[in-house]
């Protein structure tokens, strides 16, 4: 092995799917022993031996290659299931590879989340313990650390409190000062920074620029475009689980944000598929989220305004039918509905071809995946409507913000709860008291 | 900088038998310190009788015992009086259910450190197992003025009596290890597992004195029960009844072997249960 701190060769990993994803993720002894009885049933009958279920399988991550120097910080960008998670994971050995190895010298922290192991029944002071063991500290070493872990929490006065007291801001603030105290020479860090407020985050990101000055080498995982730039002079951007950009941080999120990750952005159905949605009037022939230059997008910066571009034809002059979107978020909460108001709709359409696109302005989305419902509808007087091209979940897009200020996060670098984030205006009166 | 001394550590694709490992484990025996620590901590932490729990059950289980089999039954009790007969019974029982029931549980109920942390997963049924050992002391005080009480003195074999304890943690651990690894991917084990054990205590003298079995055959066949062993040992260590003979290492080849089966089986399984959790 050379002198990296990290290699990884040609990592898999495999997935079951059903085993490891979905509702539900344990099987049931009777329905392994029913299979086990009705093939040895089989057997025993004489017939053919029935084939293994074949169970769907998911490659997470595969041909992974790449590595890491001493003290050197890595930002792992990629959007959610691209693997980023699993590779983690397996660094962190709480999962094994399908194929490939992992090499790493020395000691290998893992914070995949803050406050693992916290026990609500137990006090601040008894978590600092537990949990400093459970990321790997000795007891002499966390007694050593505990008054600066105390301090850097600033719960000080609640250290003898049980956590389940404590509101979630201190949970975690206690909870990434222990992580925080942690001191092995490879550092895997898991979007942590995704919580607490502004004042914390900014203390985070500190903690991580002060622990990666100390040469220590760092793997950073997170969907803040801002933090990867600022903390990382490397990036890796995963996509499908592949690494499809390796390089220095600000050209690798570049791509990214502008890059048609595994294109969703367009939806085409050709002249005669039978298929495209529509009836024997009108069809449904492409539908794509374009940017403001009109180019195919499959991630917008969370400032600029995004087209959803809807293209039909019409073969007969029926009845009149308005276009229509549905926007939904990544967890399926609605986030709104528009339908084209111009007055041209109002009559029914002559034979040809139509484009029409819906703008969403710029600072209106949150950040996340957006998935568009596209409809053309027609509105009877009894308050009806008559669906006559439907395409759920035709397609979807990334909202990103890129960082660097305009828009609606502020200094903030924590979760946005919420399908919309509006950047609104605020005003402010002070009233000075006069007596 | 990073010094050439730093150790290399290598991960790759489960391959054929897993090896044990054991040195890791004991490389991580802070940890399973500190799990001990706090499943004590947090047991008694919101009951109101706290502690008692450790003594109303077991003196429960006694009382009902003495009345069902002592009184209404009949049964012998090697003539030492009903309660302390059954109640030396009851001292490794309570230790050897709950340790089985707690390493059984413990990797689903760890389910949240799992999927986040390394280390080796062992810990965690071990740490609930040995987290039981407390229960047992202060049901032995209790032990101690029950005997005060009927004017029992304990036989000199006492000193004998950790060897049986050991024998019921390693049974109790050895098939927790097989139902802890099985309650990851099969949650049915939290339906079977409350039935084998009630099944399991009218399997081993308890309520009742194992010389009941005459046949030399059938207590072959008893002692295949490590339990059986055990109780005896601690009749014999506590109340200076008839000493276990050399069935008794029958008693320990069922233990052992149940230990290195859970052993292999759990470290077989271990790689999969973040995936399956």
């Amino acid at each position: 092995m050379s002198s990296d701190a990290i290699r990884v060769e040609a990592l898999g990993k495999r997935y079951r799917l059903g085993a490891a994803r979905g509702a539900f993720t344990y099987g049931s002894l009777r329905d392994t022993l029913a299979d086990a009885a009705s093939s040895s049933l089989q057997r025993l009958r004489g017939g053919a031996r029935s084939a293994p279920r074949a169970q769907p399988t998911l490659w997470a991550l595969r041909d992974v290659t790449f590595s890491v120097a001493p003290g050197e910080v890595v930002g792992i960008i990629g959007r959610n299931g691209a693997g980023k998670s699993t590779l983690l994971k397996i660094l962190s050995r709480i999962t094994k590879p399908t194929e490939g190895a992992v090499e790493f010298l020395g000691r290998l922290g893992s914070l995949l989340e803050v406050g693992t192991g916290f026990h609500p029944e137990l006090t601040g002071r008894d978590n600092i313990y537990l949990n400093g063991a459970i990321l790997g500290m000795r007891r002499d070493e966390i007694r050593r650390k505990f008054d600066d872990i105390v301090e850097f929490s600033g719960v000080s006065a609640f250290i003898d409190t049980p956590v389940k007291r404590y509101s979630s801001g201190m949970y975690v603030r206690l909870a990434f000062a222990v992580a925080a105290h942690l001191e092995p020479e490879i550092l895997v860090v898991d979007e942590v920074l995704a919580v607490g407020d502004a004042a914390f985050q900014k203390q985070c990101l500190g903690k991580m620029q002060e622990v990666s000055r100390t040469g220590r080498t760092i793997l950073f995982v997170s969907h803040n475009m801002q933090a990867v730039t600022r903390l990382c002079p490397r990036a890796l951007l995963l996509s499908d689980g592949h690494v499809i950009e390796d390089g220095p941080s600000e050209a690798v999120v570049a791509r990214y944000l502008s890059s048609e990750l595994g294109t969703q952005a367009l939806r085409e159905w050709a002249p005669t598929d039978p298929a495209a949605p529509g009836n024997e009037w009108v069809r449904l022939r492409t539908i794509r989220v374009v940017d403001e230059q009109g180019a195919t997008a499959e991630s917008i910066d969370v400032r600029r305004r995004v087209g959803i571009e809807i293209a039909f034809e019409v073969r007969r002059r029926e009845e009149p039918f308005v276009p229509g979107i549905v926007l939904v978020n990544e967890q399926g909460a609605p986030v709104f509905s528009a339908m084209d108001t111009d007055p041209r709709w109002r009559e029914p359409c002559d034979p040809g071809r139509y484009t029409s696109t819906a703008w969403i302005p710029g600072n209106l989305l949150n950040e996340g995946t957006m998935v568009v419902s596209v409809a053309l509808g027609t509105y009877t007087s009894g308050g009806k409507t008559l669906r006559q091209a439907v395409a759920n979940d035709a397609v979807a897009f990334q909202v990103v913000d890129p960082g660097g200020g305009g828009t609606a996060r502020g200094d903030y670098a924590g979760t946005w709860t919420a399908p919309v984030r509006p950047l609104l205006q605020w005003t402010v009166m002070e009233t000075t008291w006069k007596n | 900088m990073i010094e050439a001394s730093l150790q290399v550590t290598r991960v790759e694709p489960p391959r054929g038998w897993a090896q044990l490992r054991l040195r890791e484990v004991f490389e991580y025996r802070e940890l399973a310190a500190f799990l001990v620590w706090r499943d004590i901590k947090v047991r008694y932490k919101q009951t109101a009788f706290g502690v008692a729990w450790a003594v109303i059950q077991p003196v429960m289980a006694m009382v009902l015992f003495t009345i069902v089999f002592g009184r209404i039954a009949q049964l012998p009790s090697d003539g030492v009086p009903y309660p302390i007969f059954t109640f030396a019974a009851l001292l490794p029982w309570q230790v050897f259910a709950a340790s089985l029931v707690g390493s059984a549980n413990s990797l689903v109920g760890s389910a949240g450190l799992l999927t986040k942390v390394y280390f080796p997963r062992l810990i965690v049924p071990l740490a609930a197992s040995l987290a039981t050992l407390v229960d047992f002391l202060v049901s032995f005080a209790v032990m101690g003025v029950l005997m005060a009480y009927y004017h029992v003195a304990p036989s000199p074999a006492i000193v004998a009596l950790p060897l049986f304890l050991g024998l019921a943690l390693t049974t109790s651990l050895g098939v927790g290890l097989w139902f802890a690894a099985l309650n990851v991917k099969y949650r049915d084990v939290q339906y079977v597992l409350p039935f084998t054990m009630q099944l399991w205590l009218f399997a081993s003298p308890v309520a009742y004195s194992a010389s009941l079995i005459h046949s030399p055959l059938g207590r072959a066949i008893y002692s295949l029960n490590p339990m059986a062993g055990v109780i005896q040992g601690f009749r014999w260590a506590l109340l200076g009844g008839p000493a276990p003979g050399a069935l008794i290492w029958a008693s320990v080849g069922v233990a052992v072997a149940l230990l290195a089966s859970g052993l292999f089986f759990f470290k077989r399984m271990e790689d999969t249960f973040a995936d399956v959790i």
